[in-house]
């Protein structure tokens, strides 16, 4: 059988298929079905340094082939993770990826130097929430915003960082360099699109935020086109995700460029994706005569 | 064991009740023996994003069936309605917190409006004679499983907006006043209507909530509901799994 492991910034995982933030709580739900450990990694819900109760409700909304979302960060806080979700994540026999997000550079450093005193393996950073309205300052949008919050956080980070970009900007190659130069290990992208929709008979929107966050199989193809032009652009590793459903998506985004790759609203769908896409993907490389699933990354032939 | 999976569920037998509004049974094997009344099901639509939230409306642990009844509101559910006995639904189930019934040999009563009828078939059977079925719909044409709770021995009373059959007027008015505890489910008005009655007569009261989903499981946060906190403040629940029944004195109507 081909090898599945990939190394993401000196953390080794045993497939590169990570649960995506905020799709997966702290795996409790999804793992009733089956065992974590079938998931190379889990990025956590979305902490801040306090407890967040998120935004009013409706906070979904179904869009062709995909859907919107302004959850709004509701989350217990940093400590509280700490001290009741992470020691049973730790035992489930996969990384463990804390996801972060802040108001202020200062307050995203505090995280990072908090959970570098515990045991999870990785600080995925969110730039890039376009549901919180509070703090105003979108990092992820300027070259500017990205040096600023990911040099300030690499000071106290002693965990592999890994800074996760926002779609909403006119390069995205810019963005991954410009996190690469403060000193990211690693990148992940795309966050969600900032989109709307609204009701014809009460002309509300359906969201009560009015504006959320795009993801699923509508996002796939731009999701592929900036995994290809930030893979050009950065050595540290890319991780992949937006839209993938199947594991001809998660082929694809390697070959775009990705070193691991990231799942979350197929699982809506389909709650055993992960199961699948796997399987799928060992028994492609299997037939491409291929040992490991690395040598897919970048492979694409572009014309 | 799984709290909760993934099942193709064959069709059993597929049904019309009032124009728009299907009974469906489906073979659902080791889902139907885990489910409990008002808990839940997310059936998933070919083509589209997101599985559509439908209640249990009964449960048939010797056939190892369940029932759904649904009414058309779109074009997920639409889709549901054409699927023929003999092809399967794709069901995550059974989810989230359904009736607590506690002691059937109280006299209750389950309180319905519309669509929010069905999830009270199923909890209203173990009462019998003890269960009052208090139901309203817009017209008599849009009234639907009436027989089905006098079949298991409820006593029915029909309310209608409109006049057309039983009671003329809101479900709170035929309320009856001496019920123990109160199980409601239907539009928002009618919820704090009847959860108001409940709280004036200091009668426990349990109501089955909706809200918009994704995972239906507890994992992404989607489906907020405001619930009473302790500290006399409020915080944000979530229908699929701390729901879709509370006690109705935890929910705070906005
Ligand atoms: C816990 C729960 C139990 C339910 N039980 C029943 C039932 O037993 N019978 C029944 O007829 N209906 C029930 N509903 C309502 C049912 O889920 C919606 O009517 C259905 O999702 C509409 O889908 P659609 O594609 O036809 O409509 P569309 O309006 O096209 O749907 C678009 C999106 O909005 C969502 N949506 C629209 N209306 C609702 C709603 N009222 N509640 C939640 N999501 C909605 C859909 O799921 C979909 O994601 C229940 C809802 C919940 C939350
Ligand atoms: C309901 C929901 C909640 C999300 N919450 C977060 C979050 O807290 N932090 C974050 O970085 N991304 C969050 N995301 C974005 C996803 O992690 C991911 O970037 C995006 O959904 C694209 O991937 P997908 O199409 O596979 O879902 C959320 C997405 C959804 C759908
Ligand atoms: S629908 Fe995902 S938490 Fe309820």
């Amino acid at each position: 059988m081909a090898d599945l492991h990939v190394n993401l910034a000196g953390v080794t995982l045993a497939n590169p298929l990570i649960a995506a933030s905020g799709t997966f709580g702290f795996g409790r739900e999804y793992g009733e079905l089956y065992p974590l450990s079938t998931l190379g990694g889990i990025s956590c819900k979305g902490l801040t340094l306090r407890e967040r109760p998120g935004n009013p409700p409706p906070r979904i909304a179904e869009t062709p082939g995909g859907m919107l979302n302004a959850v709004g960060l509701q989350n217990p806080g940093v400590e509280s993770f700490i001290a009741h979700e992470l020691p049973w994540l730790r035992q489930q026999g996969t990384v463990v990826i804390a996801n972060i997000a802040g108001n202020t550079p200062e307050e995203y450093r505090e995280m990072a130097e908090r959970l570098s005193e515990t045991d999870v393996d990785m600080i995925e950073m969110n730039i890039s929430c376009p549901n919180v309205k509070q703090g105003g300052v979108q990092f992820g949008t300027t070259c500017e915003g990205v040096t600023a919050v990911t040099s300030a956080v690499r000071r106290s980070c002693k965990k592999p960082l890994m800074v996760k970009l926002s779609p909403n900007v006119s390069d995205i190659g810019e963005m991954a360099a410009a996190a690469e130069a403060a000193g990211a290990d690693a990148v992940s992208l795309i966050n969600t699109l900032t989109g709307m929709r609204i009701d014809i008979r009460t002309r509300r929107p359906i969201i009560r935020n009015n504006t959320g966050g795009l993801s699923g199989p509508a996002v796939f193809p731009v999701a592929v086109r900036m995994v290809w032009q930030a893979a050009q652009r950065v050595k540290i590793p890319v991780v992949g995700l937006g839209g993938i459903s199947t594991w001809q998506d998660a082929v694809e985004m390697l070959l775009a460029g990705a070193a691991a790759l990231q799942i979350g609203t197929v699982l809506f769908q389909d709650p055993y994706a992960p199961v699948k896409i796997l399987e799928g993907l060992s028994r492609f490389l299997e037939e491409e005569g291929l040992s490991s699933v690395t040598e897919l990354t970048g492979a694409v032939r572009p014309w | 064991m799984k709290a909760f999976d993934v099942r193709q569920c064959r069709i059993l037998r597929r049904e019309e009740l009032v124009p728009g509004v299907f009974s469906v049974w489906v073979e659902a094997g080791e889902l139907a023996e885990k489910a409990a009344p008002g808990q839940f099901a997310q059936i998933a639509v070919p083509g589209k994003t997101l599985r559509r939230p439908i209640s249990i409306c009964e449960i048939d642990k010797a056939r190892c069936a369940l029932r759904f009844v649904f009414q058309i509101r779109g074009e997920g559910t639409e889709i549901l309605a054409r699927y023929e006995e003999g092809r399967s639904w794709d069901i995550l189930a059974p989810l989230g917190h359904g009736f607590e019934l506690g002691d059937c040999s109280r006299k209750v009563c389950f309180v319905g409006g519309g669509i929010g009828v069905p999830p009270l078939l199923e909890a209203a059977k173990p009462f019998g004679a003890n269960a009052s079925a208090v139901l309203g719909f817009r017209t008599k044409a849009a009234a639907i499983l009436l027989s089905d709770f006098e079949r298991q021995g409820n006593r029915v009373i029909l309310a209608t907006d409109d006049g057309s059959a039983g009671f003329h007027g809101l479900v709170t008015g035929c309320m009856p006043e001496d019920c123990e505890a109160v199980f409601a489910c239907g539009p928002t008005p009618m919820l704090r209507a009847v959860a108001a009655w409940a709280a004036e007569r200091g009668v426990p009261c349990q109501i089955s909530l909706e809200q918009r989903m994704a995972c239906g499981v507890g994992a992404c946060l989607g489906c907020a509901c405001k619930l009473k906190a302790e500290d006399g403040g409020w915080r944000f629940g979530h229908v699929c799994k701390d729901g879709p029944v509370f006690r109705a004195d935890c929910v705070l109507f906005e």
